[in-house]
């Protein structure tokens, strides 16, 4: 089986340039409370338990990512996290607001683009604030656009804008770039870390793609019949390079959890 | 000609500008026959008037005022029928489709009542109502109501999960759900229930108004069958097309103001 999971592109150079190396900053933050704490969370559709006594911590500005295989529960633990499902055991706090970025962009069809990324906002000025958003993701210019009309990186875009003017403490990517294809997923992505080193907050990022987890995350979660099975630090410095040896090795490690055989030279 | 037989249509199309009024053909040779046949005495006056007959009587019937008066008066009739019906429609889809309680008290009613071939509710409109404008506009208001209901109410339930989901995550209120995200998924499928409302409204006015009136259009059309004067049946009948018309132009009208965003995707 082939090793590499969506990880085509090898050249991420421009990726997160802007970004800082953020471990110093972090430890610096005083966070007695995490943004989000979760803990003993089981849940189960009929008979199927898909989380099974879940303990998580994401600290105030902390980047993790959420691996795991299809149906393992990365999903059904964000919507817990963003509160869509409430039919769940356990002890779960969220210590702030909760901005969303779904795997689809989820723009309103009907609301020009603008007025997506401020539905909901109550605000004094939503109108500046949502231009001072399109403008951090570079779509300042289809502002006025109608969301049909955009391509899909240009739809995400927005979807993130929408998820940031709310100046969120918590922000939960489900797959948002899973869609993409790959040379916008390079740009999202630097976009992104440029965005959370900017704004900090506490990110938690459902992803199949172990590369993407490891270019942008502090921290790797692998799920597995419903528990946290494996966590790991990711201690690469920022910027992030996939020529870095410890890249190769870290992907090893999680692709092995991931239970994909790893092939000696093909990684 | 011949050389171009053989390339596919797609290419021999747009050689073809007189497409446009070729398509005038057919019915202005039509008026042609009809006329032919009605000055030859082929076609009787007492079965079909002709169309110079037809075109005379129009002018004659508007500036006597006979039929603007019929015209007000079926206006009148369909306005407030129409506007009766749309709201009740309205405002049942509404209650039923956002709240499941509502849903299970007032669909089964309804969609009962849909079945209901309505123009059979005259005899007892007018033993309920007698002959005067409330049967008629009444007749017009239940015809009306019943497709906007269906098709509203279908809109509303058809809007996206993904976007309520997406409305709780961004914290509209159930208010702010029901006007940013549900009305207005629902407006395409409401309209569709509008356009067959107003074909029905005036469906429901024509019947309404030859079965029993002493006033209107229909009224107009059956009184001129007493004295078998064709001429003014026609001019009735075409009055009641091109109201038919007029009002599915102002529908479209409506969705490309209130559809734009759909459009920006269609050209795109």
């Amino acid at each position: 089986m082939a090793t590499r999971i969506l990880g085509e592109l090898s050249e991420v150079n421009d990726v997160s340039t802007a970004a800082p190396t953020t471990r110093d900053e972090i430890t610096e933050i005083p966070a007695p409370r995490p943004v989000a704490r979760i803990r003993k969370l089981s849940k189960a559709f009929g008979d199927r338990t898909v989380l099974d006594g879940i303990d998580l911590d994401i600290a105030r500005g902390e980047f993790v990512a959420l691996l795991g295989r299809s149906g393992t529960g990365k999903s059904t633990l964000l919507r817990a996290l963003a509160g869509l499902d409430r039919d769940h055991n356990g002890e779960l706090t969220v210590d702030g607001d909760i901005a969303v970025a779904f795997q689809e962009p989820r723009l309103v069809p009907w609301k020009r683009v603008h007025a997506n990324v401020t539905l909901g906002l109550r605000h004094s000025d939503t109108r500046a604030a949502g231009r001072a958003a399109l403008t951090e993701v570079g779509l300042d210019d289809r502002a006025d656009a109608w969301p049909l009309t955009l391509s899909g990186g240009e739809a995400q875009r927005a979807s993130l804008a929408r998820a940031l003017v709310r100046e969120p403490d918590l922000l939960l990517l489900d797959e948002p770039f899973s869609a993409l294809d790959a040379l916008t997923r390079i740009t999202i992505h630097s976009l992104v870390l440029e965005l959370w080193s900017r704004h900090r907050p506490g990110v938690l990022l459902v992803t199949h793609d172990v590369d993407e987890a490891l270019l942008l995350a502090d921290r790797a979660l692998v799920l597995g019949q419903g528990r946290i099975a494996r966590e790991i630090p990711i201690d690469l410095p920022r910027p992030r390079r996939r020529d870095h040896p410890r890249f190769t090795a870290l992907r090893n490690e999680l692709l092995t959890e991931l239970g994909v055989a790893v092939e000696e030279g093909n990684t | 000609m011949s050389s171009t037989t053989l390339r596919p249509a797609s290419i021999r199309l747009p050689h073809l500008p007189s497409a446009r009024w070729v398509r005038l053909v057919s019915p202005v040779l039509i008026v042609v026959v009809w006329q032919v046949a009605s000055s030859t005495g082929a076609l009787p006056q007492r079965l079909m008037a002709s169309p110079a007959t037809v075109v005379t009587t129009a002018i004659d019937i508007t500036r006597d005022g006979t039929l603007p008066h019929a015209l007000a008066i079926s206006l009148q009739r369909a306005v407030i029928g129409f506007a009766i019906g749309a709201v009740i429609g309205i405002a049942l889809a509404l209650l039923a489709g956002l709240s499941l309680f509502a849903e299970q008290l007032l669909d089964p009613p309804l969609q009962m009542l849909r079945m209901l071939p309505f123009y059979g509710l005259i005899p007892l409109l007018i033993l309920w109502f007698g002959i005067g404008e409330l049967p008629k506009i009444l007749l017009v208001a239940f015809g009306v109501a019943i497709p906007l209901y269906l098709n509203t109410f279908s809109g509303i339930r058809s809007v996206d999960g993904k976007l309520a989901e997406l409305a709780q995550v961004q914290q509209l209120s159930r208010l702010g759900l029901i006007r940013h995200i549900v009305l207005p998924g629902a407006l395409p499928q409401a309209l569709v229930g509008l356009r067959q409302s107003l074909g029905i409204a005036w469906l429901a006015l024509i019947v309404a108004e030859q079965v029993n009136a002493d006033a209107g259009l229909g009224y107009l059309i059956d009184n001129a069958r007493d004295f078998l004067r064709t001429d003014i049946i026609v001019v009735g009948l075409l009055v009641y097309s091109l109201l038919g018309l007029l009002t599915d132009a102002v529908v479209r009208l409506i969705e490309r103001k209130a559809l734009t965003w759909r459009r920006g995707f269609l050209a795109s």
